[in-house]
């Protein structure tokens, strides 16, 4: 398609034309999965605690997330007197852009990935990092006491958190000896890490959760003490920003663990018809749902539990397992070259 | 040993698992939701809702004006003036009940001897002002006309058992 492109509007035209396809090509469904995210939200909760859901707007209630996205869009945007307008502004975009950002480097299928770059884990992993930037810049720009603890907090529990990743990501690269995604995935064709490495499969998934500020992990918008955490001031289409992020965040991490763990495009066994790009699908769709039931299952960590299991339990754990890993590899000479 | 106990189930996770098989489980539970406008649970024939006057099959109203319903009313609600009618019967003038007032107690529709002043099943009357709650007679007796055959049939369900 892109030589179509470049053959009919010349090199420069045709290539950003090309390129700005790509991105829709992305961008688009996954604006539309995040919708269908929330929608499955409210219906997987509403089932967990037998209701029903939204139901009224259009069939089984489907067309609810773009009701309510329509009615965030139509209200107003409140900047609070005492806040830092730029930064307040910022903040929402810093995320939803962060957020949608790091989906160039997810690999869909053989050959489909936007920017196939040598580095995507390392990428990944700083542009997820890089999110806390946004609940921080929120939290501070609101001049609000609720909002300023809720940034502190998530602050403080993604960077706990990210170590215990860290850790775990190094260990998936010792088995794989590259920092491409497509090579991780690849390399996974005969059997997928989540078996070998089944425990740091769960840390990771357990530490995506406290990444993304879910439920059990969901301080920094613990309503009950804080409000709306790091968001209390945001309104309307800010907020709606807010909102989106924090779901592609969620896809995101399903991605992520799909990639690293669960074999990515590789077929499930025994059902090898499926297309590449599908399999990621329904990977990332059943990662979704466990996200969804964790939150309708588990009560909230208190916060000195939740630093106690990012520092004392996950990171000598992380820990350990990667020296494991890497004497096994060394000790049966199966270090990939 | 306890401790042995403590920390196997720890790693294991037990309990998160015994958990999230109960969630599991409810997902594929009958919902318990009444969906109201368009559903509505059953009433029982005693149930005391919105007031009601009722009238005799030939158009005549019931009340017969003998006040026990404004003496038997514990929250003061009801208030009622009457006198004869042209051809001699005893009417009420003024039939009102505070609804702000009334605690739904149903002393009134016992006390009543002639069974004109009832509390139906309808509890659909929400008011945008204070005011409209304050019902007079043409009000009630406007409420029993509408509700007359559902009063007659919780009248007759009853019976039995007074």
């Amino acid at each position: 398609m892109a030589d179509f492109l470049i053959a009919h509007l010349g090199t420069p035209v045709g290539t950003l034309v090309a390129i700005v396809l790509k991105i829709l090509v992305i961008t688009v469904p996954l604006l539309i999965a995040m919708a269908m995210m929330t929608y499955m939200e409210r219906k997987v909760l509403a089932a967990i605690q037998l209701r029903q859901g939204p139901i009224l707007v259009g069939p089984f209630g489907l067309l609810q997330p773009f009701a309510d996205g329509l009615k965030l869009l139509t209200k107003e945007t409140i900047i609070p007197a005492g806040a830092n307008r730029a930064v307040f502004l910022i903040a929402p975009m810093l995320t939803f852009i962060l957020a949608l950002v790091a989906w160039a480097v997810i690999p869909f299928g053989e050959g489909l990935v936007l920017a196939d770059i040598n580095v995507g884990v390392l990428y990944l992993f700083a542009i997820s990092s890089l999110g806390v930037y946004g609940i921080i810049m929120s939290g501070w720009a609101s001049n609000s006491k609720y909002a300023f603890l809720g940034g502190l907090r998530s602050a403080a529990q993604m960077v706990s958190y990210e170590v215990s990743i860290g850790f775990v990501i190094i260990s998936v690269l010792l088995c794989v000896g590259s920092l491409n995604l497509s090579d991780i995935v690849r390399a996974q064709s005969g059997l997928w890490f989540c078996i070998p490495l089944f425990p740091m499969f769960v840390v990771f998934f357990i530490s995506a959760l406290a990444e993304t500020n879910r439920a059990p992990f969901d301080l920094p918008e613990g309503e009950s003490e804080l409000v709306g955490g790091f968001h209390t001031e945001y309104s309307a289409m800010a907020f709606a920003l807010f909102f989106l992020g924090e779901y592609i965040n969620m896809i995101l991490m399903s991605g992520m663990t799909s990639v690293l763990f669960l074999g990515g495009w590789q077929p499930f066994p025994l059902l090898g018809f499926i297309p590449g790009p599908l399999n990621l699908i329904i990977k990332i769709c059943l990662l979704m749902f466990v996200f969804i039931w964790v939150r309708g299952t588990l009560p909230r960590y208190r916060y000195d539990q939740l630093m106690r299991l990012g520092w004392k339990v996950f990171l000598p754990f992380s820990l350990i397992w990667v020296i494991l890993t890497a004497g096994f590899l060394v000790y049966f000479d199966k270090v990939p070259h | 040993m306890a401790w042995l106990d403590r920390t196997a189930r720890g790693l294991f996770m037990t309990e998160l698992v015994k958990g999230f098989a109960l969630t599991l489980s409810y997902m594929f539970k009958s919902r318990v939701t009444l969906n109201y406008p368009y559903e509505r649970s059953p009433v029982s024939p005693r149930f005391r809702g919105e007031h009601a006057l009722r009238r005799y099959p030939n158009g005549e109203e019931r009340c017969i004006a003998c006040k026990l319903c404004e003496a038997v009313c514990p929250a003061l609600a009801i208030t009622i003036e009457a006198e004869p009618r042209d051809d001699g019967s005893r009417r009420t003038t003024r039939y009102d009940i505070d609804m702000t007032k009334c605690i739904y107690c149903g002393l009134c529709q016992e006390a009543c001897p002639v069974d004109a002043i009832v509390e139906g099943p309808n509890i659909e009357y929400a008011t945008e002002t204070r005011e409209e709650l304050f019902y007079n007679k043409e009000k009630l007796l406007a409420n029993g006309d509408r509700w007359e055959p559902l009063l007659a049939a919780n009248i007759a369900a009853d019976a039995p058992y007074r």
